[in-house]
Order: structure tokens, then C-alpha cells, then sequence
């Protein structure tokens, strides 16, 4: 079906409804390799729910989502993982107990079986990528502290780089950038803009300035539907969008 | 062999703690005790195989289980089925309707063994039964429960539920299990008499030892991936789930080791108290467990030892004087360890023992050695690094909410 090879995840009439009501509604929505996709929209516009649905963590009602000509909505949560999908949560999900290091060994992908975790040893190539990935992220210096005493801002790097480290081919960030000031905004964007080579990244993102910054294309959504997608500046300008962030 | 010092035994804190409970197990009390007090500590310390599993599965994986009972027990009515078949020979059995057969059988007009006792002639296979049933049905209560997401309270409840259906079984089933009063007069393992003094030492020994055992199994686990993975899982789940991994079968996983362990103390209980009965299978056995793991602290596995023999010498003290009141203490001090040192003895140890000890050496070598004079300033720095950063931390949280403030308002 799909004649563009360069479209990396396909999103076709999703549909999921809460007690009947439609969270995501007919939703069509293509990601090219390469691209970072920003999906902006008011509060309640569905975009949380949309990376839910492609991770896996909500079951679609109806639709379907193809990621590499691979059918999403039946694979188990950690399969869809596997298949080279990665999700950062909203608030910071990391494990609070574990070192930076030990946080980002963990998400190593090698062992993922109970026997293959008992079996795992620490070999110069697990710490060599996980220096590799702490030094993208800016906490090679915080490799062994705990990491419930890094900053807000820090947690959210270092989800990214357990993300990171599994190397998705789809990455997925549930606003990176809430709780971080200006100067690791701009820390951030830089490390989107370099991490967004050779795999696709789906933002989502209050914060206009910074989407400006790092976006390709932005997708709007509005009640669970696509209302404008295209280029920051053509999207900006675009009617309807004004309408629906200035007019409640 | 530094790996396996470091991981199994813990380095050298871990070592010094290992060894302190075992010269307690194997010397102090042997020597401090007649064999009647050291076979109640024996008993106690069949207790202890299932509180160092809760520290597995519940300090480490979060998975609070109030039905731990019904592995010790399954594990316990395995050893004493094998006992109470060689007890019940036809020459001992003669006066029987059906000699032969357990004399409970006989009592309930039951007249051949059933099927499910056969096997149980067997000392080996006996022996795998003790670990092989209880992990099965482990395995069985793990699927159908994790599986399906069910965790936390829910958990909790439905492992209570088990406990109670399962003593309810034995307690009904009494031509099959002997009912209210259990598989008694147990005499000879293989025609050892575990009822004399010397027997009862031996098994004491063999008792601890397995204890022992069984807490470097379980550091093993931990020391590896699995165990850095249990602590992921116990604090953000989906995280784990998000990261590749079937959070289900590690839970499955541990839930099993952890019955195993109850029921090699199940084993043991039978063997050292001489019968098995369905009051250590249900639900206040159950709970009385997760208390004495949570008394010893719940991330200890050597805690959790201490934890058993504590609240088992208070239970025996206080109730010889005030045996109405006990029920009263008990519950008042799992809601204090909960309240008051969630981390049980052994956070108390880490809290205050652990830190005087330090201070001791640091003043002690610091007159001797400039180098560890110098260590203290250099501690400082350390802890102030600690503190701006857990300021820093704070901060950050109160930052995303002032950020949602923003985004209310329209772009």
C-alpha cells in the first residue's frame, strides 16, 4: 500500500474511545525517517493518548498503526519496543534507587529474558556505550549518583538517554523540556537535532519557542483530529489554529 | 573470584554480617541452649526461609504476598507425607482396618492409598516435591495473576485468599490430609530417628546451613541484572515494560524463588517439630511472616533472619505470661515498624549502629594515618554535593508546575 518508502510510521483511521468518547478520532498521521514531528495542541487534544496508542500502553478501538510495514496494535507493549519504538513519559520515569549508571545499564538492550538478565555480565562494551550515551546527555560527570538527586531537568535527559541507549528507531518524547530552564532548553535542542539522524522522533511541546527551534513539520491536533499540519510558520499562520488556541 | 566475593558475598561489610549469623547459628546458640530451647530456635528459623523470600519479593519486587503460608505448608505437608508413609509400615499399623496406610486414612474409612501418596514412598522424589510443587503452583498463581497486571493490593488479597482456600481444603479433605490435625507422629527418615537429641542437632545443622544457603542464592539474584531490575520494576513499572522487558515473567520469576525458599522451610519444620498441620498454612501464619520480614527490615535478607527470631522470642515470652495480649503487641508493632522504621532493624542498624561504627574508625585512624585524617573534609564536600543537589532536585519540582501555569494560558 504504501508507495513512499520513506514513511517509517503509518497511522491509519485510529480510533479509540474512552466510554464513547473518541480521545482519537479517524486519525491519519505519517512520520518520514529522518524527521522530527512536533505534535502541539490545546490540553485534552489527544496527543498524550496518540503516543499511547503507538506504544502500546492504550489499545486502540479501531485503525491501525505500521511502523516499517510492521502492525503495531497487536504487539505486546515490550515487543513493540523491540520492534525499535521508544516512548519518554511526561513526568521524568526513572529509577530513583539506580545510579545513572545503573539506570542506563538497565535499559541496555541485551538480557531482556529472566535468564538473560541473570546471566548479564557488565562487559567493556555495555560501559563503554553507556559512557558513550551519558556523555550525549550531559551527565558523564553524575555517572555513579544516585539518580533521585539529579535535577528535574537532568531526569528528563537521563530518560532520554535510557531511550538512547536502546537505539529506536522511533523515538518518541512526551514534553522533554517541562522543568528545565532556559539553558538546558537549549542543551536539549541541540541533542534532538543530533539524535534525530537516521531514526524518526515525535515531540510533543508546549513551549512555541522551543518548537520552533527543533520541529521539521508540526502536526496539530485538536479533539482527537488532525487541524493543521505542515511547516512551523505555515501552521502559525493557518485560521483555524488561531481560532482554536485563542478562542477559549 | 573478586566478582563472586564482591557479588555473593557482598564485599566485605556483607561478609562480616554472613559470618555473624552463621557463628551465631552454629556456635552461640548451640552452646547457650539445651536442645529443647535450640529446637524451638530451629523451628523459628524454618520461619525465616520464608521471611528471606519476602525481602525478595516484596522489599526488592514490591509484590506484597500474605499467602507465603500455603508454600511453606506445601512444602512442609511434602516432607511429612514421605514420614508418615514410613511410619505407617504394616507391622506398626497391624491393629488398622487396612494396614499399611496412614492411620488418619484408616480412620476415615479410607482403604488403599490414593494415587497422589504413591509417589511419596520416594525420598528423592520427595525431596524434588518439596521445591518442584510449590514452585508450580507458584508459577500457576504468578500467570494467572501477573499476566493480567494484577498487583498491589489486589495481589495481596487474592495470595490471602489462596491461603484460606487452601487450609480450608486440607482442613475438609481430612481422609486425604488429616484434616484439623495434620500429618502427626512422625518418626524416622529412613529409618533415622529425628526424634532423639542427637537427630534434632543434626537437623538444626542442616536447617541453618540451608538458611544460609538459600540468603547466598538470594544475594546471587540480586547482585545481577535481575536484581537492579527488580528495584526498576518495584519503583516504575512502565518504565520497565517501555524498555523492552515482560515485566510479568521477571515478577514470576522471583515469585517462585521465593516459594521455593518458604517451602525448603516448610520441609524443615516438619522434620525438626515432628508434624505438619494446616494452622501454618493460612492466612494469620501468612501474615505473621510478612511481619517478621518487615521487623528485620525489608530490603535485608539478613535482617529479615533477625526479624524472625525476634518477634518468634517475643511471641514465646510474652504469651507464656500474656498469652491474651500478645495478638494486641504483635499488631502494634507491625503498625510501629511500619510508622515509625519502615526499613525494620536492619535500617535502624544502617541509620545509627552503622554510622557510630564509622565515626569510631575514622577517629581512631585519623590519629594514626594523615591520609584518613584528611578523609573528613573531603565527606563534607561530598555531603554538601548531596544536599544542594536534593535542594536542586526540589526545586525542579516545583518548576513544572509553575510551567502548566504557562500553558494554560493560550500561545
Amino acid at each position: 500500500m504504501d508507495t513512499n518508502t520513506s514513511v517509517a510510521l503509518a497511522v491509519e483511521d485510529l480510533t479509540v474511545s474512552f466510554d464513547g468518547f473518541k480521545a482519537v478520532d479517524g486519525l491519519n498521521f505519517y512520520v518520514e525517517k529522518d524527521e522530527l514531528r512536533v505534535v502541539i495542541g490545546p490540553n485534552g487534544a489527544g496527543k498524550t493518548t496518540l503516543l499511547d496508542l503507538i506504544c502500546g500502553k492504550t489499545k486502540a478501538t479501531s485503525g491501525s498503526i505500521k511502523f516499517m510495514n510492521k502492525e503495531l496494535t497487536k504487539l505486546a507493549e515490550h515487543n513493540i519496543v523491540r520492534a525499535g519504538v521508544g516512548r519518554k513519559f511526561q513526568t521524568p520515569s526513572i529509577y530513583e534507587n539506580l545510579t545513572v549508571f545503573e539506570n542506563l545499564e538497565v535499559s541496555f538492550p541485551r538480557g531482556r529474558g529472566v535468564l538473560g538478565c541473570l546471566g548479564f555480565r557488565r562487559t567493556p562494551d555495555v560501559i563503554q556505550r553507556v559512557e558513550e550515551v551519558a556523555e550525549q546527555i550531559f551527565l558523564k560527570d553524575l555517572l555513579h549518583s544516585e539518580a533521585g538527586l539529579l535535577s528535574h531537568g537532568q531526569k528528563q535527559w537521563l530518560e532520554i538517554g535510557m531511550l538512547l541507549i536502546q537505539d529506536p528507531e522511533l523515538l518518541m518524547l512526551d514534553e522533554p523540556v517541562a522543568g528545565m530552564s532556559v539553558k538546558e532548553r537549549e542543551q536539549t535542542a541541540e541533542l534532538l537535532k543530533r539524535i534525530c539522524k537516521g531514526r524518526s522522533v515525535i515531540v510533543i511541546e508546549h513551549d512555541m519557542e522551543f518548537v520552533q527551534r527543533i520541529a521539521h513539520r508540526v502536526t496539530v491536533l485538536h479533539q482527537g483530529k488532525i487541524l493543521a499540519e505542515g511547516r512551523m510558520e505555515k501552521v502559525q499562520s493557518d485560521p483555524k489554529v488561531v481560532e482554536v488556541y485563542l478562542g477559549h | 573470584m573478586q566478582a563472586i566475593y564482591r557479588n555473593v558475598f557482598g564485599g566485605k561489610s556483607g561478609l562480616i554480617g554472613l559470618l555473624i549469623l552463621a557463628a551465631l547459628i552454629f556456635v552461640v546458640m548451640p552452646l547457650s541452649m539445651d536442645i529443647f530451647r535450640l529446637n524451638l530456635v530451629g523451628k523459628y528459623l524454618t520461619y525465616a526461609f520464608v521471611a528471606v523470600g519476602l525481602v525478595l519479593i516484596w522489599g526488592y519486587g514490591g509484590i506484597l504476598s500474605l499467602g507465603q503460608g500455603v508454600f511453606f505448608g506445601l512444602g512442609g505437608y511434602c516432607m511429612a507425607m514421605f514420614l508418615k508413609l514410613e511410619a505407617s509400615d504394616p507391622q506398626s499399623t497391624a491393629i488398622q482396618s487396612t494396614p499399611g496406610i496412614p492411620d488418619f486414612m484408616d480412620w476415615n474409612q479410607i482403604t488403599e492409598l490414593p494415587f497422589f501418596w504413591e509417589p511419596f514412598h520416594s525420598l528423592t522424589f520427595t525431596l524434588l516435591a518439596i521445591i518442584v510443587v510449590p514452585s508450580i503452583f507458584a508459577y500457576l498463581i504468578g500467570v494467572t495473576m501477573f499476566k493480567r497486571r494484577v498487583s498491589g493490593v489486589y495481589f495481596a488479597i487474592i495470595t490471602q485468599a489462596v491461603a484460606a482456600i487452601l487450609t480450608i481444603l486440607i482442613i475438609g479433605q481430612q481422609g486425604f490430609t488429616g484434616g484439623v490435625n495434620g500429618i502427626t507422629d512422625l518418626k524416622t527418615l529412613l529409618g533415622w530417628d529425628i526424634r532423639t537429641d542427637s537427630a534434632k542437632y543434626v537437623l538444626y545443622y542442616v536447617n541453618g546451613a540451608l538458611l544460609l544457603l538459600c540468603i547466598l542464592i538470594a544475594r546471587l539474584i540480586l547482585a545481577t541484572k535481575f536484581g537492579r531490575l527488580l528495584l526498576a520494576m518495584r519503583d516504575k513499572e512502565d518504565r520497565v515494560r517501555f524498555s523492552g522487558y515482560d515485566v510479568a515473567n521477571f515478577k514470576i520469576f522471583i515469585f517462585c524463588v521465593a516459594a521455593a525458599f518458604s517451602a525448603i522451610g516448610g520441609a524443615m519444620f516438619t522434620l525438626q517439630v515432628g508434624f505438619m498441620s494446616p494452622s501454618f498454612v493460612g492466612i494469620v501464619p501468612s501474615i505473621e511472616m510478612v511481619i517478621f520480614a518487615a521487623v528485620g527490615g525489608r530490603l535485608s535478607l539478613i535482617g529479615a533472619v533477625y526479624g524472625t527470631l525476634l518477634v518468634n522470642w517475643g511471641k514465646t515470652t510474652f504469651s507464656e505470661s500474656f498469652p491474651e495480649l500478645w495478638l494486641f503487641l504483635m499488631g502494634g508493632l507491625f503498625i510501629a515498624v511500619v510508622m515509625l522504621f519502615p526499613n525494620g532493624l536492619a535500617g535502624l542498624y544502617d541509620k545509627y549502629a552503622k554510622r557510630f561504627i564509622v565515626s569510631i574508625r575514622n577517629m581512631g585512624s585519623g590519629f594514626l594515618d594523615k591520609r584518613t585524617f584528611q578523609k573528613p573534609a573531603f565527606m563534607d564536600r561530598v555531603l554538601m554535593q548531596a544536599k544542594l543537589q536534593a535542594i536542586a532536585t526540589w526545586l525542579g519540582q516545583i518548576r513544572p508546575q509553575r510551567d502548566d501555569l504557562k500553558h494554560k494560558q493560550p500561545a
